[in-house]
């Protein structure tokens, strides 16, 4: 019934295998190939992949990660209510104005503690 | 095109104790922001203020019933009696916290903020009518819990008690969400009064959707079930209660299995009294299985919690004892024609427990010392003679938490055994009265402790003025419960959950 629904994603899904194939044995075959020992490292001229799993990192950053997830949040719902803000009318606003309330007394208690504050 | 809704079609009239709880807690967390640090119990009366104002609201609209937030918010008698039941134990929650987070250097304006939250979240839980707003309800409800557990922070028991129940009601969380999406994949609706409808028509055409209606049903008793802790799903109650601060665990051990009993009556009840023929009986297809699961958790809950030598997790074990007489009930609803009848025993039955344990987790804690030790069975020895008065009121509790006439535990068990002999489960009332007959052992031992065994006794320091009005209150309500019964059961009358409708 519903499969055939799903065939152009089927044909998604074969194509970029094909091309991805495609794109590593082209690249293979035609490009010149000396390798040294640096090449060959899993990340070119990036970090060293091979060290301590568990590093030391300062807290505050964690702090600056949840607060980021807040108003993160906060656009990805903005956005699509204003995209559709004409249809929704007051009733939009009213209810997103309830979100920004929430929101808002959760950036106030934030502020007022000092987890703005680097230092 | 989809219909954009008014504020006018929300009928926010209907959630106002529920809201006005969740606007308090916002309003009250702003405020804490201006109270000095060594002023806190101005948050607290703050918060017992907004607990008041919700509780007016509440009975103001007690009879009035509907719906709102276009039909995902069902208000009506069970809402109304339950959010009773959960304010005032928030109530006797900011009581006995006001002292005790001075006592324990823990005081904090959010604790309130947090009591506030999750007390809304129980009450938007009794009266989601939506799979999808008991989820929310349910994360409401627990994330402060969570916080609220590990309030002891640098106390190692205190900071693994809220680990745990992380952990772990994450997870519950996630297989009542895999339940609800199996409802959803069988339904086609997460709106519970719409699945019962479609739960119709798909045993009406001999449907093949049956198998997903179980197997999610199954997964949200998984949920569910850890919220309320029955067995199988008990092992973190007596970890958590232990180590979380005395009033929460008092606030918890109700709160939480208001809230997690309100979902389940009402998803079970309301949306999927699955009723199939059996043995000349109609009863749900779920049935057996809380059956079972109510049988365990009794036996299990009474045994265990002979052993225990800490108050604190003897009642954590009494807590699951308890859950399991309420799941009898749950399992009752299951049958035909009983289901009313049963869901006001298991409002009774909360009702009850909650005075009776309220009270005496606020003797526990009168008698712990500052730093949180002093919890054992022990060191009740005595107290009837350095604190005669709390020693009569912990054996009232005591006795009602065996069940024993004149006391509020006598008449939720009347009520819950009445209902499962109504449903035809008649082994299971046989269990209930006998694991009572156990759990007399260990709660009749404290009373022993108290007025046979020598000892100095305990000074019980805890007991300062709002833990004693706490506990004043709690034991004028399991009296009044206990001699006048007909008060709570003529409020629990009115509540009519089940649809009589049922197909075979």
């Amino acid at each position: 019934m519903a499969l055939q629904e799903f065939a152009p994603a089927a044909a998604l899904l074969g194509l970029s295998v094909l091309v991805a194939l495609l794109v590593v044995m082209l690249s293979r075959l035609l490009g010149p190939h000396r390798p040294t020992s640096r090449k060959q490292a899993p990340y070119e001229s990036g970090m060293k992949p091979i060290g301590q799993a568990v590093r030391r990192m300062p807290v505050k950053f964690y702090l600056v990660a949840v607060l980021f997830i807040i108003f993160d949040i906060e656009v990805i719902f903005f956005l699509p209510w204003a995209v559709v803000f004409r249809d929704l009318g007051v009733y939009g606003l009213i209810i997103m104005g309830v979100f920004l309330f929430i929101l808002t007394v959760g950036f106030i208690y934030e502020w007022k503690k000092g987890a703005l504050e680097w230092e | 095109m989809f219909q954009v809704p008014t504020i006018a079609d929300l009928n926010l009239g209907l959630t106002l104790p529920a809201l006005s709880l969740a606007l308090g807690a916002c309003v009250l967390l702003l405020l804490d922001l201006f109270v000095p640090r060594e002023r806190k119990e101005i948050t607290a009366w703050l918060a017992m203020a907004g607990i008041a104002v919700s509780f007016v609201l509440n009975l103001a609209g007690f009879n009035e019933s509907g719906t709102a937030f276009l039909g995902t918010f069902a208000a009506d008698q069970f809402t109304g009696f339950l959010n009773i039941v959960i304010l005032i134990t928030a109530f006797l929650g900011v009581l006995l916290s006001l002292d005790y987070l001075k006592r324990a250097k823990i005081e904090r304006g959010e604790y309130y903020v947090l009591l506030l939250l999750s007390a809304a979240g129980m009450m938007f839980m009794s009266s989601a009518n939506d799979l999808i707003v008991v989820f929310i309800a349910l994360e409401l409800l627990s994330i402060p819990l969570y916080i609220m557990a590990t309030f002891r922070a640098p106390d190692l028991k205190s900071e693994e008690s809220g680990m745990k129940y992380f952990i772990l009601g994450a997870f519950a969380g996630a297989f009542f969400v895999y339940g609800a999406a199996l409802v959803y994949g069988a339904t086609g609706t997460t709106n519970l009064p719409e699945i019962f409808a479609a739960v119709n028509g798909i045993i009406a055409a001999g449907g093949s959707q049956m198998f997903l209606l179980l197997m999610g049903t199954g997964l949200i008793l998984v949920g569910l079930g850890f919220k309320v802790a029955v067995v199988p799903f008990h092992m973190w109650t007596p970890d958590v209660y232990e180590g979380a601060p005395t009033p929460v665990t008092a606030f918890m051990s109700v709160g939480a299995k208001a809230g997690g009993f309100a979902g389940l009556l009402r998803i079970m009840v309301v949306a999927l009294p699955v009723f199939v023929l059996k043995d000349g009986q109609t009863a749900a297809a779920w049935q057996q299985t809380f059956w079972l699961v109510a049988a365990a958790t009794l036996i299990l809950g009474n045994i265990v919690a002979i052993a225990q030598t800490n108050v604190k997790r003897m009642l954590a074990y009494s807590s699951i004892a308890h859950a399991g007489y309420i799941m009898m009930a749950v399992a009752a609803a299951g049958t035909a024609g009983v289901a009313n009848e049963a869901t006001r025993a298991a409002l009774l039955y909360l009702m009850a427990y909650m005075f009776t344990n309220l009270g005496a987790f606020g003797i526990a804690l009168a008698i712990e010392k500052d730093d949180g030790s002093d919890t054992g069975v022990d060191n009740f020895i005595g107290l009837a003679k350095s604190k005669p008065a709390l020693a009569a009121m912990m054996t009232v509790f005591m006795l009602s938490l065996t069940g024993i006439p004149l006391t509020g535990g006598f008449v939720g068990k009347w009520f819950v055994f009445k209902s499962a002999l109504d449903a035809g489960l008649v082994p299971l009332a046989i269990i209930g009265v006998l694991t009572s007959v156990i759990s007399a052992f260990y709660y009749v031992r404290i009373i022993v402790n108290m007025y046979l065994k020598d000892g100095e006794g305990d000074p019980a320091a805890g007991a300062t003025r709002y833990v004693n009005w706490a506990i004043y209150v709690a034991f004028a309500g399991t009296l009044l419960m206990g001699i006048f019964p007909w008060i709570a059961t003529n409020l629990s009358d009115t509540v009519v959950l089940a649809v009589e409708m049922f197909v075979r």
